[in-house]
């Protein structure tokens, strides 16, 4: 039995899972504070078309971060620093994509997109193609030109949302052509009823899991990462292509920021520049951080990041509705980061168990003096 | 030199406000008769419910006045930047308005939202020699020093949309909406609602904050804050959305999924109201049902009202441009200016929509 216990214990995905029911707990708590019972926190219902409920809520919530949170996590293994410029490569590769889809009539439109000029395909391929693209310039810059991750990306950090800007006119135009917004929200038909009950982004967020793992699983490519991540030169030595892998993960960072930013988008039916995926590259390192993964590169587990990038939308989304005001609510953020973070710190558990034996040995020594 | 001599004083009043720096995405102020800024509704002799409040003129004596001999009054204006859709047309407004065939030209400066540049902006400004200067702040403290410079340099500034905190012996006047007023307005077109209903139910108001702190968040924030509980209204939640869509819609979806009862939507600006509605429906609630509570009055929100999804919009006119006009030949006339002038509030709800949409700025 204890060996079971010891097993689950110090198991890797441990901790990344009691934080998130910690957070989940909170959740609860809540809820039956402003409700009187658990009830309504499980409770999905089907409305008008919609599935709903608060963990629909949350899992779609979490997809831009989940997505993030792949990518960061590859970034992070393979170059054992991380990429910042995932929030501005977002608005980035969105303000492209709205700019072509409107391409000629924007202006004219008040900024509006009436009618595609390009399919919708064309667009978010190009809002793609745009994220790989600043994926390959940040992977040339600290795989070639050996620039310090964090440096590297500093540029894409300030100067794709200016970039952003420029492509927009520094508005915010608008989609207004229903299926763009069917990325973000529900897939309809033509009278705009649902099509499928649950939201797009679980989907998708769900479609990048799956393939990202499998592909990392099935094929050398996770242990070719771990091992560049671990030490460089030494898998140069043995054959691998370490500048190669590092450049690879920076431009799957990209690309997930790409995928976030069209999901980002297509929620509000346009491209806020100046806030969409602000300050989510933070989100996305800490999601990293708190699925057990090491900042210093090296091992990496994938589930741990994307549970990691759930609690965070969990904590987020509790915060938001316990009228926590809002000044205050990086504050608590904060309280409750320390304390997951502190409580996975590899030092804290041998100080514990030291603090545990001294406890018991006091205990058994005094016995014995009877 | 006047320019080394309060570099320091600057130095210092500039470090105290750098924190301060990153107020309104609305941005604020303007008034229902902007776009017909002609029809003598503006300034003191605003009539309606404007008001005017006029204090010590303070030992200003400036007046604008044609200086070069040109035939056209030179005024600098020091923008914010291009935060939103509002100071877009806001911009606009000045663009269109001070052009030669009204008497004026135009020097225009963009702060891009940095306080710090608009400080230079304002003394380049002075360095051109314009003939008045108008000054829509990016912050409201730190300004002593540059306004005095302009004083010396015998220039007429005005103060636009945001008010400053500073003697008032250092400007000639400040115009600008009144962002409590526009609060008033709101809450008095819901007393009036309920009451012309017959509303029984309990009133639950989920308030939708702008940006903490900033003039318009303040304003509006209050009227509803003292309005709620003499009516015997219960802010059920409250929580800022940023002036943004997308964070008004993630904030709004958090309230839908803790499940207390709610009937109303007070959200500070348009763009959050568009991410709240968004959020009703992903979650399979007909907007309809619900009362909902705008500010600004964007072209999209209003065809909104029009389609019957918001219920009232309390206006914030960008189009202050010709009203300030208005203003600079009133006092290069010799008229007395008020110190402060506020100009008609309105709102557009079901009733005049129609009509409002005409006019309505932005997209």
């Amino acid at each position: 039995m204890s060996r079971a216990v010891k097993v689950i214990v110090t198991h890797r995905m441990f901790f990344p899972l009691v934080c998130l029911v910690l957070v989940l707990a909170l959740n609860i708590i809540v809820t039956v504070t402003t409700t009187g019972s658990a009830g309504p926190f499980f409770q999905i219902v089907m409305t008008n078309g919609t599935l709903n409920g608060p963990l629909i809520t949350i899992l779609n919530r979490s997809s831009e971060l989940v997505i993030l949170a792949l990518g960061m996590t590859i970034v992070v293994s393979a170059s054992a620093g991380a990429d910042i410029s995932v929030g501005a490569v977002m608005a980035l590769s969105g303000a492209v994509s709205v700019w072509l889809l409107g391409y000629g009539q924007l202006k004219t439109n008040n900024y509006h997109v009436l009618t595609y000029v390009v399919p919708l395909a064309v667009g978010l391929l190009v809002a793609l193609v745009v994220g790989v693209i600043c994926g390959v310039w940040n992977g040339f810059l600290v795989s070639k030109l050996k620039i310090q991750p964090m440096v590297a990306t500093l540029i894409l950090f300030t100067g794709g949302r200016g970039a952003a800007k420029v492509v927009s006119d520094g508005q915010i135009p608008k989609v207004d052509v229903p299926s763009y917004k069917w990325l973000g929200s529900f897939i309809q038909d033509s009278r705009g009823d649902n099509l499928i009950p649950i939201p797009t982004p679980i989907f998708v967020a769900a479609a990048m899991v799956i393939i990202t793992v499998v592909v990392l699983r099935f094929t050398a490519l996770g242990t070719t990462i771990q091992s560049v991540g671990i030490n460089a030169r030494a898998s140069r030595i043995v054959g691998l292509k370490s500048s190669r892998v590092i450049l690879m993960a920076f431009v799957f960072c990209g690309a997930c920021a790409a995928i976030a930013g069209m999901i980002a988008t297509s929620r509000i039916g346009g491209i806020d520049t100046n806030n969409c995926g602000k300050m989510l590259e933070l989100d996305a390192i800490l999601a990293v951080a708190l699925g057990g993964n090491s900042l210093a590169g090296g091992k990496f587990s994938l589930s741990g990041s994307v549970i990691g990038a759930i609690t965070i939308q969990t904590l987020t989304t509790v915060l938001y509705s316990i009228n926590v005001t809002a000044d205050q609510l990086p504050l608590y953020k904060a309280i409750v980061v320390v304390v997951i973070v502190v409580l996975q710190s590899p030092e804290l558990r041998p100080m514990v168990r030291r603090g545990l034996a001294a406890v018991q040995g006091l205990g058994t020594r005094k016995v014995a003096e009877r | 030199m006047t320019i080394t001599h309060t570099a320091k004083k600057t130095l210092a009043a500039v470090a105290g406000i750098a924190l301060a720096a990153s107020l309104t995405a609305c941005g604020g102020g303007g008034s229902d008769a902007a776009s017909t800024g002609a029809a003598g509704t503006t300034g003191t002799t605003a009539s309606g419910s404007a008001s005017a409040t006029a204090a010590s003129t303070g030992g200003y004596n400036l007046v604008p006045k044609d200086t070069n001999g040109d035939g056209l009054i030179t005024v600098g204006f020091a923008q914010v930047g291009a935060e939103s859709g509002w100071r877009t047309a806001n911009t606009q407004s000045y663009q269109d308005y001070f052009v030669a065939a009204n008497g004026f030209k135009l020097a225009f400066a963009d702060a891009n939202q940095d306080a710090d540049k608009q400080k230079q902006d304002v003394r380049d400004l002075i360095q051109q020699g314009v003939e008045v200067i108008d000054l829509a702040p990016v912050t409201d403290s730190g300004w002593e020093p540059v306004l005095q410079e302009a004083k010396d340099a015998g220039i007429p500034l005005i103060v636009s949309d945001r008010q400053l905190s500073v003697s008032d012996d250092l400007y000639l006047t400040y115009f600008g909406g009144n962002m409590e007023q526009e609060g008033k307005t709101a809450v008095k077109w819901l007393e009036d609602y309920i009451k012309a209903n017959n509303v029984t139910d309990p009133i639950n108001i989920v308030h939708l904050q702008g940006t903490i702190g900033s003039t318009a968040q303040k304003g509006r924030s209050k009227a509803l804050t003292d309005a709620a509980p003499a009516n015997k209204w219960n802010v059920v939640y409250e929580q800022t959305g940023e002036f943004t869509q997308a964070k008004g819609q993630e904030v709004m979806e958090s309230f839908l999924q803790q499940g207390k009862d709610f009937n109303v939507i007070y959200s500070e600006n348009d763009d959050m109201t568009y991410g709240a509605i968004e959020a009703l429906k992903a979650a399979g609630k007909d907007p309809k049902s619900y009362i909902i509570i705008s500010f600004d009055g964007n072209k999209s929100a209003v065809q909104m009202v029009i389609d019957g999804l918001i219920d009232v919009i309390a206006e914030c006119n960008p189009l202050l441009g010709p009203q300030v006009g208005d203003l600079i030949k009133k006092s290069a006339a010799g008229d007395k200016i008020a110190k402060i002038t506020y100009s008609v509030e309105s709102f557009i709800d079901s009733t005049n929509a129609a009509e409002k949409i005409k006019t309505a700025f932005g997209s």
